[in-house]
């Protein structure tokens, strides 16, 4: 992620405490009402009048360079009011900058968002029009003239690194790599991490076990597809509404692909349909923004469903290979992988998360990541759920599971003799503080699922994963109204719907006033000052220590009034169960004020009540979690059933545990869905043919099996109260442990993803012919 | 695009063989929609012959069902005779889509769609039902079998289309059944259908069968050699393999976004044997 | 293209819309009557976002033309609730946290609302089976079976 911590982050320390309001479910969610009538506002909801209909024109090919574009019919056909193409948007120069988890670089954002020289995969975006209604706008672009002369592409990540494939950028050299080769490739870059010595590792291994996995793309199927509404007005200011995981950071990505000042970009994050990282990347604002410039009225751009798997940013395909060596007790001394993770049409894919997340649940001393990232002709890849890590996982996850059962020892048992702890020294740098990855292990040991019998061709695996918490810039402001209610205008976009609600409940805890009594509001960019991408589980973790910070400084204000009127100094004043009170009987016998006293007295001594926070969060509070799965195997059809399914996560503090129970569920089911069937299909053209969710296939409701979870607490020491980011942990145990359930229920190890029943049936059969051949030369 | 609601089945014939463009029938819409929406198909006119009466009713007359090529899955799932007599069909139409999706689809559509991995039309292969077809030239009688020729191609002339379904009677100890095999359990098209329709006589020797397998040819398949596999036996294991073997041999599948040659091929004879130990049952109670 | 005059029912109101003959019905619920709360996921049947009842069958709108809904009686879920009170399923997903983004959950009340009506004690496989045409990428399903089997519950009256 490429940012070392400052030192002038924010943590405060946990402080144990009784809690009246936290932890609790509230009754009355800030946003649920809305949600289940029909009326919250989703950015397709919004109507601005005299709107024009947007649209995109996306290339057909997977590789091709633009000879040229004849926009000329099109912005002649009747109600068309504006059309856009490369010569509308300036070019830029490479420029690094954080979105999300993932790095971009502005040179390659700018393309992908409208293509320049070439165009690098099928959906990208070659222009765009507004007219005065869609059909006109469909119309309109089957009018646009583009003369491509196609290229050979590369799909798969290996392909993509053989010396002779088809290179997509001329000027790409691979970066880490000494001395600086002289030929373009498609690596990208080169990553390595160490610790220890790998050869010693080896050396001392009794058992060592070598194998290689490869996985394929997958999105992050948000119900919702993208949608903005840009209007740029004649003063030349754009608002934007759009659904957006991070409405600060797109609007530093609109102003500088359109060279504009950030003052003058307003972006309004809209209620979110689901965004899982995939909604950390601009595509439609900009576009918008210009045609609306352009056409001199609104206009709304929303993308169809398959627009959405074509030219969004699914996952990296990739191909990992794990090597790990133990002794025969079971004490891991060497883990090595090498990871080869696709990009997309660009570089800055998910690898360095990969290289952080790879061996981080164990204790080790000698450890070597080496990572590829590599372009290829598809979409530029963005962020899924704990980006990178579900197939990294896979393959450590079954190595391990290989290393247990060659020792003899119990899956379980094996992770907890290696298992990191407070104090573990991690690979990339720091070590870990105090963390719940034991803790879940036993409690998975214990559990109840462990108990049920399994019958024929039924099969149990267990994984365990890990992510971080980002901290980042997080600003929040808290206004206390004159009849004594609160409100917080928060800035980390909410992407679940929970998160406002937990606000609510902290900074109630935090005033002493009923829940009630406090009202959250998503603060557009021109209320509040920066707020980082919610990314890397940091939503409820980062915006509540925004939130306390600034309740805090409000109930300072509000000592300091109580001071003025009681003619005391304002250490003389603490606040106490909603109420501003003496710090001891010495000080004066003066009747406690409520906050809505203090409101109401608050001008005469100088000036309404309000706290803000501007501040950077460390990074911290690491979550662990366990999963536990039983699935069955139809073994005439491949076909892979999931029967019961377990997790336990540390959550450090569950602010609201019923909610944290929905994510951990809805993770797991989205890591069942990667597994067993979800995956990016291309033809032989690079043409993706499985665009919509007919084929591509997401969990339904008769999918998957209800799922038992459990939430460990372990308080996350520089959060005061205790959270941890648990958004991204559940979603990556699930692949390795169907692997690992898979391999218990009929004796194979599935190390291509997805492990859907045309692979599985395979599997078996190959094993039945390999059988069939040692027994034959057994017998002889 | 015109829309056109014809009431009476000769308005539609006219409507659907005078107009010079390009001229969808609308049932229930559940592909046509889909296919505007794909830009796979532009129709300058639309005929919904949703209110053409013959087309949505449902009848039985001495045991043989005639059922309108417009009824939705919905109006047959809630209609317990037909459910019982021809369970096999059911299993077929229960499958197609969603709820949502069933609420709207038609069996006359899922058929004259052609696509080969129609779920209703293997198991409406099997239960030997004639298709009533009217066009300019008057009205003719076309086994199911013979209405899809390829993937989306019908053999139905220009301003011809489905009116209803004959189904023949039933003899006794007859059962129907189909299966299909889809990645999901819900949702998907089928990667393989099978339906088998079979009646035994007093002992239990199955005295006629017909097999007919979906998606592992450019149309729903009728085999012979997996029928003959059943006729004259007790249905017993020797039989079965028979009939997977059977199965497995007459499809000819490609290879594409939902499943390979070589899984196809496989499932194929997997899915004879499992709808045929359902239709068994079936025949048997 | 010429526009048609229809006229429909939706949510006991009458309703009259000039619709162009390409127009869904879920384009015509929000493009023409600002009926924002059925949801477009795919367009194509494939997500059950849009779901509504007609004639009180439960469809997908996208799947049906604004034209056919001439005559009918839709049902979406601004008319689930009555007035101030809601309905058993719309409070028994607040309860159950049957929602987290939200984008599924119009869709999911009305698919629910119509397994009820038609089974009024479905058990949790034929719930599954019954919404395996509405799909949600948040919550995994469970909360939502659970809120279904408590809605449907209390309005057995147990």
């Amino acid at each position: 992620m490429g940012r070392a911590p400052s030192p002038f982050a924010t943590k405060i320390p946990y402080e144990e405490k009784n809690l009246k309001i936290v932890g609790t479910n509230p009754t009355a969610r800030g946003d649920a009402v809305d949600k289940v009538t029909g009326r919250a506002r989703y950015a397709s909801d919004i109507k601005l009048p005299g709107q024009l209909i947007g649209r995109v024109l996306r290339s057909p090919h997977a590789r091709a360079n633009i000879l040229s574009i004849d926009t000329s019919a099109a912005e002649a056909l009747p109600g068309v009011k504006a059309v856009v193409t490369r010569d509308d948007f300036p070019d830029m120069a490479i420029e690094h900058a954080a979105s999300g988890e993932l790095m971009v670089n502005f040179r390659d954002v700018t393309r992908n968002m409208m293509a320049r020289e070439n165009v690098l995969y099928d959906g990208h975006p070659v222009a765009a029009v507004a007219a005065t209604s869609d059909a006109i706008a469909k119309q309109a672009l089957k009018l646009i003239k583009v003369d491509y002369e196609v290229l050979p592409h590369v799909i798969d990540v290996r392909d993509a690194m053989k010396p002779d494939a088809p290179i997509l950028h001329e000027d790409q050299f691979t970066k880490g790599v000494e001395p600086k080769p002289t030929k373009p490739s498609n690596i990208a870059a080169r990553l390595e991490s160490k610790l220890g010595d790998i050869e010693k590792g080896f050396a001392e291994a009794e058992i060592i076990i070598e194998r290689e996995f490869n996985t394929k793309p997958v999105h992050q199927g948000y119900i919702e597809p993208q949608a903005s509404i840009a209007n740029y007005t004649e003063g030349g200011l754009a608002e934007v509404w759009t659904g957006t995981q991070g409405h600060f950071v797109f609007r530093a990505q609109i102003a500088k692909l359109l060279e504009m000042d950030l003052s003058k970009v307003k972006v309004i994050p809209t209620e979110l349909g689901g965004g899982f990282g995939g909604k950390n990347n601009v595509y439609l604002e900009p576009l918008a923004v210009m045609l609306s410039k352009k056409g001199k009225r609104p206009v709304k751009m929303v993308m169809d469903r398959d627009e959405v798997f074509r030219a969004t940013g699914p996952t990296s395909g990739t191909n990992v290979k794990v090597k790990m060596g133990c002794t025969k007790a079971g004490r891991i001394t060497a883990a090595q992988a090498e990871l080869n993770y696709q990009s997309g049409a660009y570089a800055g894919s998910s690898l360095p998360l990969a290289t952080i997340t790879v061996f981080t649940r164990y204790d080790l001393e000698n450890v070597s990541v080496v990572g590829h990232d590599v372009t290829t002709n598809r979409p530029k890849v963005a962020a899924y759920r704990a980006p990178g890590a579900p197939m990294v996982a896979f393959g450590v996850e079954t190595v391990v599971d290989e290393l247990a059962e060659a020792c003899g020892i119990d899956p379980i048992d094996f992770r907890l003799l290696n298992a990191a702890k407070e104090g573990t020294q991690t690979h990339f740098g720091p070590k870990l503080g105090p963390i719940g990855y034991i803790q879940t292990l036993e409690r998975a040991k214990a559990h109840a699922h462990m108990k049920e019998k399994l019958g024929p061709d039924q099969g149990r695996g267990i994984a365990t994963g890990f992510w971080f918490t980002l901290g980042a810039e997080t600003s929040a402001t808290v206004n206390i109204g004159e009849d004594g209610t609160a409100t917080l205008i928060f800035g980390t976009v909410d992407v679940t719907g929970g998160s406002r609600s937990a606000f609510a409940m902290i900074v109630a805890e935090e005033l002493g006033i009923p829940y009630e009594k406090v009202r959250t509001m998503s603060g557009d960019t021109s209320a509040l000052g920066f707020n980082f991408m919610t990314a890397g589980s940091r939503g409820t973790a980062a915006g509540s220590m925004a939130a306390v910070t600034a309740t805090r400084k409000a109930i300072a204000r509000m000592c300091e009034i109580a001071a003025r009127k009681w003619e005391v100094e304002p250490d003389q004043v603490v606040w106490e169960d909603g109420m501003a009170r003496p710090a001891g009987a010495n000080v004066g016998d003066f009747a406690p004020m409520s906050v809505a006293e203090l409101a109401k007295e608050a001008a005469w001594f100088g000036g309404t009540i309000a706290g803000h926070a501007e501040i950077n969060v460390a990074q911290g509070g690491p979550g662990f979690g366990t999963h536990i799965v039983d699935v069955e195997v139809d073994r005439r059809t491949g076909a892979v059933k999931v029967l019961r399914y377990t997790l336990i996560q540390d959550a450090g503090k569950a602010v609201y545990p019923e909610f944290i129970e929905g994510q951990f569920q809805g993770g797991a089911v989205q890591g069942i869905g990667t597994a067993l069937n979800e995956e990016y299909i291309y033809n032989d053209k690079g043409v993706l043919e499985n665009a919509g969710f007919l084929d591509y296939r997401i969990p339904v409701a008769s999918d998957v099996p209800f799922i038992n979870t459990e939430i460990v607490e372990v308080p996350n020491p520089d959060h005061p109260y205790g959270i941890r980011g648990i958004g991204e942990v559940p979603i990556i145990p699930p692949l390795p442990a169907i692997a690992n359930a898979i391999y218990d229920a009929i004796g194979i190890r599935m190390r291509d993803h997805p492990m859907s029943p045309p692979k599985v049936l395979k599997a078996l059969k190959d094993k039945m012919i390999e059988d069939a051949a040692a027994q034959g030369t057994a017998a002889e | 695009m015109r829309y056109e609601a014809p009431e009476t089945l000769d308005a539609a014939v006219g409507l659907l063989a005078g107009e010079s463009g390009t001229v969808k029938v609308l049932a229930g819409g559940t592909d046509v929609l889909v296919q505007i929406h794909a830009d796979m198909i532009e129709p300058d006119v639309i005929v919904d012959i949703k209110k053409i009466a013959e087309m949505r009713e449902v009848a039985e007359v001495d045991g043989a069902w005639r059922l309108g090529a417009a009824v939705t899955g919905k109006e047959l799932m809630d209609n317990p005779a037909f459910n019982a007599a021809w369970p096999g069909v059911m299993d077929g139409v229960r499958l197609i889509g969603s709820v949502q999706v069933r609420g709207r689809a038609t069996v006359g559509g899922n058929l004259c769609n052609a696509s080969p991995a129609a779920d209703s039309v293997p198991p409406m292969i099997t239960s030997r039902a004639v298709a009533t077809v009217i066009g300019p030239n008057g009205t003719r009688e076309v086994p199911v079998k013979d209405i899809a020729v390829g993937p989306g191609k019908t053999s139905l002339e220009k301003g011809e289309f489905v009116v209803s379904f004959q189904f023949p009677k039933r003899p006794a100890r007859s059962g129907d059944a189909y299966l299909r095999f889809t990645p999901r359990t819900e949702m998907d098209i089928a990667v393989v259908g099978c339906a088998v329709n079979l009646t035994l006589d007093d002992a239990g020797i199955c005295t006629d069968a017909i097999v007919s397998l979906g998606a592992v040819a450019a149309r729903a398949l009728v085999v012979e050699d997996a029928a003959k596999a059943l006729i004259g036996t007790p249905v017993d294991e020797a039989a079965m393999e028979a009939l997977a073997a059977a199965a497995s041999a007459a499809a000819t599948p490609i290879d594409d976004k939902r499943g390979t040659i070589a899984f196809r091929t496989e499932v194929a004879g997997v899915l004879a044997q499992r709808a045929a130990a359902i239709a068994l049952e079936r025949a048997k109670s | 293209m010429a526009k048609q005059y229809i006229t429909t029912t939706i949510n006991d109101d009458h309703v009259e819309i000039l619709c162009d003959p390409t127009q869904t019905l879920l384009d015509v619920l929000r493009d023409e009557l600002d009926m924002t709360g059925t949801k477009e996921g795919c367009g194509t049947g494939d997500c059950g976002a849009c779901s509504v009842t007609m004639d009180g069958v439960l469809v997908c709108s996208c799947l049906v033309l604004g034209i056919e809904a001439n005559g009918k009686k839709i049902e979406t879920i601004e008319g689930m609730a009555k007035g101030e009170e809601l309905h058993p399923l719309q409070r028994k997903f607040i309860d159950h946290v049957a929602l987290q983004c939200g984008i599924c959950t119009p869709g999911l009340l009305i698919a629910s609302k119509a397994l009820l009506e038609e089974n009024p004690d479905p058990t949790e496989e034929e719930i599954r089976y019954w919404l395996a045409g509405n799909l949600c990428r948040c919550t995994g399903y469970h909360k939502i079976i659970e809120a279904v089997e408590d809605a449907a519950a209390e309005m057995r009256g147990n």
